[in-house]
């Protein structure tokens, strides 16, 4: 009988772990959670020949499985619309969410295409467990060029931390439309936007078989 | 071959700029930017260039073992570290110039006149300062935009740090025209191709090609003065 007791215990223990396990990666330090992301994207990009040869769809369904559950798109698309994100409805607000998500996760893939046989270099993080937005450094190391800086911001929430910023060699693939946005809302207002975006990102998916060159 | 490039300019410049002028004033609501009709123009003209050199750069980079692209890379990275570790000390930071001018001395005796980059694998971070950001540090502000052929994006200020830049370039001071002119014209191949992974990523990333080079060149250079240190103002506009 004792015995038996012991066994479920052990049992139910065991069973916790599997349960809880996801739960506690997802409160994984920052730079891990950067550092494991990268690797396990990384591990499929090394081995995968359609993706390294430019087939982009491929690389949108690795980013979009292992890649997107960590982004934070709805506050990636306000620093990218800057100052008018406030004049925007709720509805409007996820429609550019939707619509600028589309668009960075095409970008984000089509940089993971580009990957040849570059290492990555991952910088140590001072933070302590009061800091809710911290920037992970890590460096694409390629022999012959130049390190590449590669920044992610990420800000911590309930479910874990999540990126808002991409950062490449002091760009921010997010901010870097802010000009942009900001002349066209000012131009056609927050639905001139969107649709530009939709337009965008139909003509990507419409060229899509003939990117291939 | 530079003189004659810069005669041609001197005569071709003036005339776009009149053929822009006029077009009528266009639009100029950025103030980053007041000469965006005459940049227009001249990004034009090296995406005309760009249809002749990427064709070259690809073929360099399909053909060229990754060893020998390395090695090149790493030559001419080791007498740009040169550059960069006096310019380090023009920034008040002797402790990079020193490690920089460490750079220089291990790769050209160790990697053997800078074929390989001994210096990284001991752990001697390879940075990248040219005039302009010395300029900057010193407090010189951008200035207008602007998009020059060949060489593409500077500011003002850069523009003048390019050219201290290329008067201080050991590869263009060769007295040997035959082999500067063929190590400027690897380097230029060289340089193009390191950028060819980027072509598609900006290709479908931006709305405007223009744009969206102009305004990533404007925060990469503002993070290369902060040596990668943010902006407190990035993220509120």
């Amino acid at each position: 009988m004792k015995a038996l007791v012991s066994r479920v215990v052990t049992f139910c223990f065991g069973l916790s772990m599997f349960v809880a396990l996801p739960a506690l990666a997802q409160q994984a330090a920052p730079d891990a959670l950067i550092k494991h992301v990268t690797e396990d994207v990384l591990v499929v990009v090394r081995a995968d020949r359609d993706i390294q040869s430019g087939n982009t769809k491929k690389a949108i369904d690795l980013v979009e499985t292992k890649v997107l559950p960590h982004f934070n798109f709805q506050r990636m698309t306000s620093l990218a619309v800057g100052r008018d994100w406030s004049k925007a409805t709720p509805e409007q607000k996820k429609r550019l969410s939707d619509e600028f998500r589309t668009l960075l996760v095409r970008t984000y893939s089509n940089a993971l295409t580009a990957y040849r046989n570059q290492t990555v270099a991952y910088k140590p993080l001072k933070f302590t467990d009061a800091d809710t937005d911290v920037v992970v450094k890590t460096e694409i190391l390629q022999p012959g060029n130049k390190p590449v800086q590669l920044d992610y911001a990420l800000e911590k929430q309930a479910d874990g931390w999540k990126v808002y910023d991409v950062i490449v060699g002091g760009i921010s693939l997010v901010t870097n439309y802010r000009d942009t946005f900001r002349q066209e809302v000012s131009a056609a207002g927050i639905d001139g936007l969107i649709q530009m975006l939709v337009t965008k990102n139909r003509q990507l998916e419409a060229g899509k078989s003939a990117d291939k060159k | 071959m530079k003189k004659q490039t810069a005669q041609r300019l001197r005569r071709i410049v003036p005339l776009i700029a009149l053929a822009v002028l006029a077009r009528g004033a266009m639009a100029a609501d950025n103030p980053k930017d007041p000469f965006e009709g005459f940049n227009r123009a001249m990004f034009q003209v090296n995406e005309g260039i760009d249809v002749v050199v990427k064709p070259v750069a690809k073929g360099y980079d399909e053909v060229a073992p990754l060893p020998v692209k390395a090695v090149v890379g790493n030559f001419f990275g080791n007498l740009y570290d040169a550059w960069t570790a006096v310019n380090n000390l023009l920034q008040g930071k002797p402790g990079d110039a020193a490690s920089d001018a460490g750079r220089v001395l291990v790769n050209t005796v160790v990697g053997i006149g800078g074929a390989f980059d001994i210096a990284s694998e001991m752990g001697l971070t390879k940075h990248s300062e040219d005039f302009g950001q010395t300029l900057a540090v010193w407090g010189v502000g951008d200035g207008p935009y602007f998009y020059w052929p060949i060489i593409g994006p500077r500011t003002t200020r850069d523009t003048a740090g390019w050219a201290v830049d290329s008067w201080a370039d050991p590869v263009w001071g060769l007295d040997e025209v035959p082999v500067r002119n063929s190590l400027v014209a690897v380097r230029f191949i060289d340089t193009r191709a390191a950028l060819l992974p980027s072509d598609k990523v900006v290709e479908e990333a931006a709305f405007d090609k223009y744009n969206y080079i102009r305004d990533a060149y404007l925060q990469h250079r503002h993070s290369a003065i902060r040596d990668g240190a943010r902006e407190k103002d990035d993220l509120t506009n």
